[in-house]
């Protein structure tokens, strides 16, 4: 379409552009820089900070490029004399209120507007009048502010407004008396508030738990992966003396663009809570001791062949679905030497009576992106914005881009967009996903597929019912997500029966939220009690996790789990725990829990100091380097799992890096690729369901240990919340109104 | 609409009177649907119109009644000068400083006014009869510079002697 194409020429150089486009994006792409500061290419045009100012040929005036399309023809100069002249005297403008505060302020040595007053400001002000002095607010436990610094760009309002949904942060006052404000002193709470610390293009809006703690210019900045959801966000991780400092994002449009939730950003300062472990433990004759590594692996091995005596079905081994796929893999070849088929990684579910028909390579349906163009979204139980905010993120995108989003949950949770929302309680799941099929078969004049049918009989579809079908059918891009509510329900098999029987019926995919980091690299590398690495099938299925704690093992492995917190029926979990001979345990640290159900305690690396790969949502691998030191002794737990595999007799386990180990799960996983295709039925009736929704609706800022400790995301609303504190609860109901 | 939204709409009413919320609903009628947010400076003044100021509980209370977040209810009552978000004396004293009243003596009628009434340009008279407000920016009356606007009535071409003898007219 060579009619959308328009040809321009900045400083001489020609250059094409789309029609419409601004000039700034055409000279990003072509590498020209133009100073700005309230533009930001993942937000609207304000063009308030004129700081981008260019000379165009013909115009009467300085233009600003953020906000001037471009025209067939133009000719525009970035740094001619106009242009310079005008960029000097807007940063001139800039810098009369904003305070000389440089060396005490965090941003110092990041600051965009220190970096451009380097290049366009004068050395010495001509101003001798006072300076604004803004009163700073408590805007939570993740962001500080010094609002004096502020230079109004409204970056951070947009981003309330435009990416967040909900406004939070506006432009009080007028003129010179204008500030970015709450007005009244509130928390900002939104799960992807810290982003707004990025955009902040001075040091009025920083990152709090990192205050004053170092400088940029001293830390290096490792690349890694998010560890706690299925997106995988791309991180940086600023380590100052080996230590994490802080999370920022890493630019990936694919995957996060340039966004990451708060959990990512604020989940590291739990990396150094106080109940690290940082020596093996061992415990003997009841009494616990620290021992060297080698004492402490050695004893592990053999009190685990000891204890089973040549019985492996008597081992069970749980193991976190964060933990690397490395990790996962090592495990596995674990198990299998002791003769275990007892491994699992599926600790919230409950309901395993179908996972035959689990995918082999469980995905999200398409990529994180794609999701943002699919035209009609049906989310089944699922807490969307808090199991994986970026998912939620690119629903919330499709549905501003005219999705239609339906949420099929057990309550009215909150989304800032235009959606319908079913009504599934707790035990009416199963009743309201048989009502959206019959009102699926209805409308499409189909027959109820058979899995479903017996389901769905004697069910009569409300409206509601009907709606939510109506905006399923006819769409050539519809996508039925299956959340972690739904996962971990008492009856996921007929949950899933059903929703592929309405994907059937109406053309629409399924994909799956996995739990954790790497739930998907989990399956694939065979951390199941009925299949191996690739889906290999073979031999009797053994125990899942809850039949693992319901007929108590003699010997566990706990890999990276603290069992009541992160098991389904946990305290049952942690009873059987207690009374098995055996229990190796290897945790980042070490609790009163974990001590009263371990008898050999193996600290490992927590993230970010391991190196490793996780596979998320929409299948892929990403493998990252350690960032940081592990705490005390701690060591990768690959590096461990190779040496017990060593001790235990695994053959070919001499790896002598992870990505040795990675090659070793490439070759056993194969070419399986990300396929949710469903074939399941259902042979027994589900038991009643007796669980509450807090039961199965793991909050935030609780999915995993590190999360848990990371004090300035327990201090958040969500968390107080979430632990039953009311004013929390109240200004949560405030913030997501509107 | 979800339920969450037509339950804060509800609280919104508890707060606001009928009167209040007939004027709103005739201004939102005024505008293509969704776009409430329209009406927010009209539902201000009406409010003001009957408490004197606005106070937070007023303004939550229209932003739950337009579903709207309440900043941006903030974002208005802040940056117009006519709303007042704490209470002020009974008459609404303007003097315009902007260029052209500024050139023709605006500087020295302010200065009278605080002199003559013991206070500051954003303060109120302790019996509760003035209010100066903050520099008024240009009132769109410059060829009558000076000029201040006192209860919504211009004056302009002051002096001294001028601003006494309205002022001193006023209850
Ligand atoms: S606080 Fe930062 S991001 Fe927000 S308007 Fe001010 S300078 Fe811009
Ligand atoms: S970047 Fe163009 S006006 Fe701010
Ligand atoms: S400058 Fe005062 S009315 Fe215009």
């Amino acid at each position: 379409m060579s009619d959308d194409i328009v040809k321009i020429e900045v400083n001489g150089v020609p250059l094409e552009a789309r029609k419409g486009e601004m000039l700034i994006e055409v000279t990003d792409r072509a590498g020209i820089y133009i100073p700005r500061f309230c533009y930001h290419h993942k937000l609207s045009v304000a063009a308030n900070c004129r700081m981008c100012l260019v000379d165009i040929e013909k115009a009467p005036k300085p233009m600003p490029a953020c906000a001037t399309p471009v025209a067939d023809g133009m000719k525009v100069y970035t740094r001619s004399r106009r242009a310079i002249d005008a960029q000097k005297a807007t940063m001139e403008f800039l810098l009369i209120n904003h305070p000389l505060d440089c060396p005490i302020c965090d941003q110092g040595g990041e600051c965009e507007l220190q970096d451009l007053a380097v290049g366009y400001g004068r050395d010495v002000s001509r101003y001798t009048e006072r300076k604004r002095v803004v009163k700073d607010l408590n805007i939570g436990p993740l962001i500080s502010t010094d609002m004096t610094r502020c230079i109004h760009c409204t970056r951070c309002v947009r981003f309330g407004i435009e990416i967040q949904g909900i406004q939070q942060l506006g432009t009080i006052g007028r003129g010179e008396r204008t500030v970015i404000s709450t007005y009244v002193e509130r928390a900002v709470e939104h799960e992807l508030s810290g982003n707004i610390i990025d955009l902040c293009p001075v040091g009025a809006l920083n990152n709090k738990p990192y205050r004053y703690s170092a400088r940029p210019w001293e830390m290096s900045s490792k690349p890694l992966v998010a560890a706690h959801d299925a997106v995988g966000s791309n991180i940086y991780a600023h380590v100052l003396r080996g230590r994490v400092k802080r999370v920022v994002p890493k630019r990936n449009d694919s995957i996060n663009e340039t966004w990451i939730s708060d959990r990512d950003r604020f989940s590291c300062y739990g990396l150094y809570a106080d109940d690290r472990l940082e020596k093996p433990m061992v415990k003997i004759d009841q009494q616990w001791t620290e021992a060297t590594w080698q004492e402490a692996l050695e004893l592990a091995a053999r009190e685990l062949v000891k204890t089973l005596d040549g019985e492996g079905e008597a081992l069970g081994v749980l193991v976190s679905p964060n933990a690397t796929l490395e990790e996962m893999f090592l495990l596995r070849r674990i198990a299998d030497r002791l003769g275990s088929r007892n491994i699992d990684h599926r600790l919230r579910r409950r309901d395993f009576r179908d996972q035959n028909a689990d995918p082999v390579f469980p995905w999200l349906g398409c990529s994180i992106e794609g999701l943002e163009r699919r035209d009609a979204i049906l989310v089944v139980g699922s807490n969307l914005r808090m199991e994986a905010p970026l998912i939620a993120h690119r629903v919330r995108n499709a549905a501003l881009d005219g999705a239609a989003v339906t949420f099929v949950n057990p309550a009215a949770y909150t989304y800032h967009f235009e959606h319908e929302y079913v009504d599934a309680p707790v035990e009416r799941m199963v009743h309201a996903l048989g009502a959206l099929v019959v009102a699926a078969a209805r409308e499409t004049q189909k027959q109820v597929p058979a899995v479903a049918a017996k389901l769905a009989s004697e069910i009569a579809a409300s409206d509601a019912h009907t709606s939510a079908v109506r905006r399923l059918i006819g769409k050539e891009r519809a996508l039925i997500l299956l959340g972690h509510l739904a996962q971990r329900h008492p009856q996921f098999a007929e949950i899933r029966a059903l929703a592929a029987a309405l994907a059937a019926l109406t053309g629409a995919e399924i994909g799956y939220i996995a739990e954790g980091a790497n739930g998907a690299g989990a399956a694939i590398s065979g951390v199941l009690p009925h299949r191996g690495p690739g889906g290999a099938a073979g031999g009797e299925p053994g125990l899942d996790v809850q039949g693992m704690i319901n007929s108590p093992r003699r010997a566990y492995i706990v890999f990276g789990i603290e069992p009541r917190e992160d098991i389904a029926n946990g305290e049952r979990a942690e009873q059987a725990l207690k009374s098995a001979d055996t229990v190796i345990t290897f945790s980042s640290y070490v609790t009163d829990e974990l001590l009263g159900c371990s008898t050999v305690l193996l600290p490992i690396a927590a993230f970010a100091e391991t190196p490793g790969t996780f596979v998320n949502g929409e299948g892929r691998w990403q493998s990252f380097d350690a960032a940081a030191n592990p705490v005390g002794d701690a060591r990768p737990g690959w590096r461990v799992l190779r040496v017990l595999a060593n001790l235990l007799g695994v053959e070919d386990a001499e790896y002598r890096s992870a990505e040795e180990v990675l090659d070793g799960v490439r070759r056993a996983v194969g070419e399986t690729r990300p396929d949710n295709s469903y074939s399941g039925q259902i042979e027994a009736e589900g038991d009643a369901v007796q669980v509450s929704l807090d039961e199965l609706d793991v909050p935030i800022y609780s999915v995993d240990a590190v999360v848990r400790r990371s004090e300035p995301l327990q201090r958040t609303v969500f968390a107080r919340g979430a632990k039953g504190d009311d004013d929390a609860r109240a200004e949560i109901r405030v913030q997501s109104a509107g | 609409m979800s339920d969450g939204n037509s339950a804060r709409m509800e609280a919104g009413k508890a707060v606001l009177s009928e009167h209040v919320r007939e004027e709103i609903d005739r201004w939102v009628a005024k505008f293509p649907e969704g776009r409430q947010r329209s009406a927010v400076i009209a539902a201000l003044h009406a409010v003001q119109h009957e408490h004197g100021y606005l106070t937070q509980p007023l303004m939550d209370a229209v932003a739950e009644y337009l579903n709207l977040p309440p900043v941006q209810v903030y974002e208005v009552a802040s940056f117009y000068s006519m709303f007042e978000t704490k209470p002020v004396g009974r008459h609404k004293i303007s003097v315009c400083t902007n260029i052209s009243c500024m050139l023709r003596g605006a500087d020295e009628i302010v200065e009278h006014v605080e002199r003559k009434l013991g206070i500051k340009t954003g303060e109120s008279t302790p019996d509760g009869r003035f209010y100066l407000k903050c520099e008024e920016e240009c009132l769109a009356a410059c060829v009558g510079a000076p000029m201040m606007m006192v209860d919504h009535v211009y004056y302009e071409n002051l002096t001294p002697e001028k601003v006494d003898e309205i002022l001193d007219s006023l209850d």
